[in-house]
């Protein structure tokens, strides 16, 4: 395969998990628990939306070199299918309640910071600064997640449970990040994109130091959805990615090309 | 530097006809105030990395402090607007990732003017270590210090406040909240 196709596949990965985490972080606004959760919430689906603009719109300008157009980050985001969306399930997973939302940030956040640091020795310039950009912002993410579970974990009764059900619940999502395809393997070997596979061991290690101050069990299951190179990041999605469109992109769709 | 550089240098700081020169660029610009944080110039903020001339055209680089920050386009029309206002009508403002922005390039007079308007100024990073939230599991402890009483028996309430940019403290002795500019 072309690299450029690989490239163009892998940064809709990273951007659409992006997009698709700030769009459930979005769903939010008005539901927080406190007004300072409900900012911070809406806060860190900010800088997911910034930095998933970034990979997408670098998306297009790797498309056109080996198309004849490329499409900008709004024709990537609103115009595309679920087939069509590389994001990881983790991402699309539903808000559930406030601990299935932190657990899901948790998990995701620890990962991401593990990737984006990664991400900044790539050999492509621009994959590097985007990543060197958004490693700044996810340090403070994982700070905060962090602090929920131990919160939660080590809190009521009733929190304890919660956040310990929204662990387990979530799990079994969590192998796809760490599962590693031809694409990958191939970016990775080009020292551009990053071998997911060697981010296990460090995550692994920081979310089990976690759960264990939250005095939380760590889940043990070993299946994992789309841990066999058939999840997200290979366009197979669960049935929330359809309604989570639905919603973003229902202005384009009903008034295609609209600007303001 | 080589003589190539050298002169490109020179014709990047070489005004066309009629058009003012970068010190006048710089004070225009220095004028532009951040829309979320009036009493501070864009320019003290540090976003603003170059300004060059090519040809008719005056470039301008702008970094963004976060990626979703909404003032960004913002912040791009009031340096076309300021710029509008001495002369220049053709001009390309450039968004420049590399290197990432820092707290650290905020100008020190402007840091006194952020604890004036009620906005603890952040910490300086450099020659700090990894202040990552994985491993140890916690950032190091800083205390910031009450902008309105000094008081240092602060409270982190929310790693998020009212902008990106910023956290929310409480003060435990004249009992106000208020803003941190996070150290980024």
């Amino acid at each position: 395969m072309n690299s450029d196709v690989q490239l163009f596949d892998y940064l809709q990965r990273l951007g659409d998990t992006d997009v698709v985490l700030a769009q459930r972080l979005g769903e939010w606004v008005g539901h927080g628990p406190v007004i300072e959760e409900d900012i911070a919430l809406t806060n860190v689906g900010l800088d997911l939306l910034g930095q998933g603009r970034m990979w997408l719109s670098y998306a297009g300008e790797v498309e056109a070199r080996f198309r004849d157009q490329g499409r900008s980050e709004d024709q990537l985001a609103f115009l595309r299918d679920g087939g069509a969306y590389r994001n990881l399930l983790l991402a699309e997973m539903p808000n559930g309640d406030f601990a299935a939302t932190m657990a899901r940030q948790f998990y995701f956040d620890q990962f991401h910071l593990l990737l984006l640091r990664a991400l900044t020795r790539s050999a492509d310039p621009r994959v590097a600064e985007i990543a060197a950009k958004g490693a700044k912002e996810v340090s403070y993410h994982a700070e905060r997640s962090m602090d929920w579970v131990i919160r939660l974990g080590d809190g009521t009764e009733e929190s304890h449970g919660r956040m310990q059900q929204a662990l387990d619940d979530l799990w079994t999502y969590t192998g796809e990040m760490f599962a590693a395809d031809l694409v990958e393997l191939a970016l990775a070997d080009a020292c551009i994109g990053a071998d997911p596979r060697a981010l296990r061991d460090p995550w692994q290690a920081s979310v089990a130091a976690v759960i264990d101050e939250a005095t939380l069990a760590l889940p043990t299951g070993e299946w994992m959805q789309g841990g066999n190179g058939r999840g997200g990041k290979q366009g197979i999605h669960t049935e929330h990615l359809g309604h989570l469109l639905t919603e973003m992109q229902h202005l384009q769709r009903a008034y295609p090309g609209a600007q303001w | 530097m080589t003589i190539a550089n050298a002169q490109a240098a020179q014709r990047a700081a070489q005004p066309p006809l009629g058009q003012p020169v970068l010190e006048h660029v710089w004070a225009a610009l220095a004028g532009v105030p951040d829309p979320e944080i009036p009493v501070i110039s864009i320019v003290e903020l540090g976003i603003v990395r170059g300004v060059a001339w090519d040809a008719d055209r005056l470039v301008v680089k702008v970094t963004p402090t976060y990626s979703g920050c909404p003032a960004t386009e913002m912040i791009n029309t009031l340096i076309r607007e300021a710029l509008a206002a001495i002369g220049v009508a053709d001009v390309a403002v450039v968004n420049q990732l590399s290197p990432a922005w820092s707290t650290d390039w905020i100008a020190p007079e402007a840091r006194t003017r952020l604890k004036g308007y009620g906005i603890a100024p952040p910490h300086v990073i450099a020659g700090r270590v990894d202040v990552a939230g994985i491993s140890p599991l916690r950032r190091a402890h800083v205390v910031v210090p009450c902008p309105r009483c000094e008081s240092t028996n602060t409270q982190l309430l929310s790693q998020f406040g009212s902008t990106a940019c910023k956290a929310q403290y409480r003060c435990g002795d004249c009992l106000e909240p208020f803003d941190y500019f996070k150290p980024h």
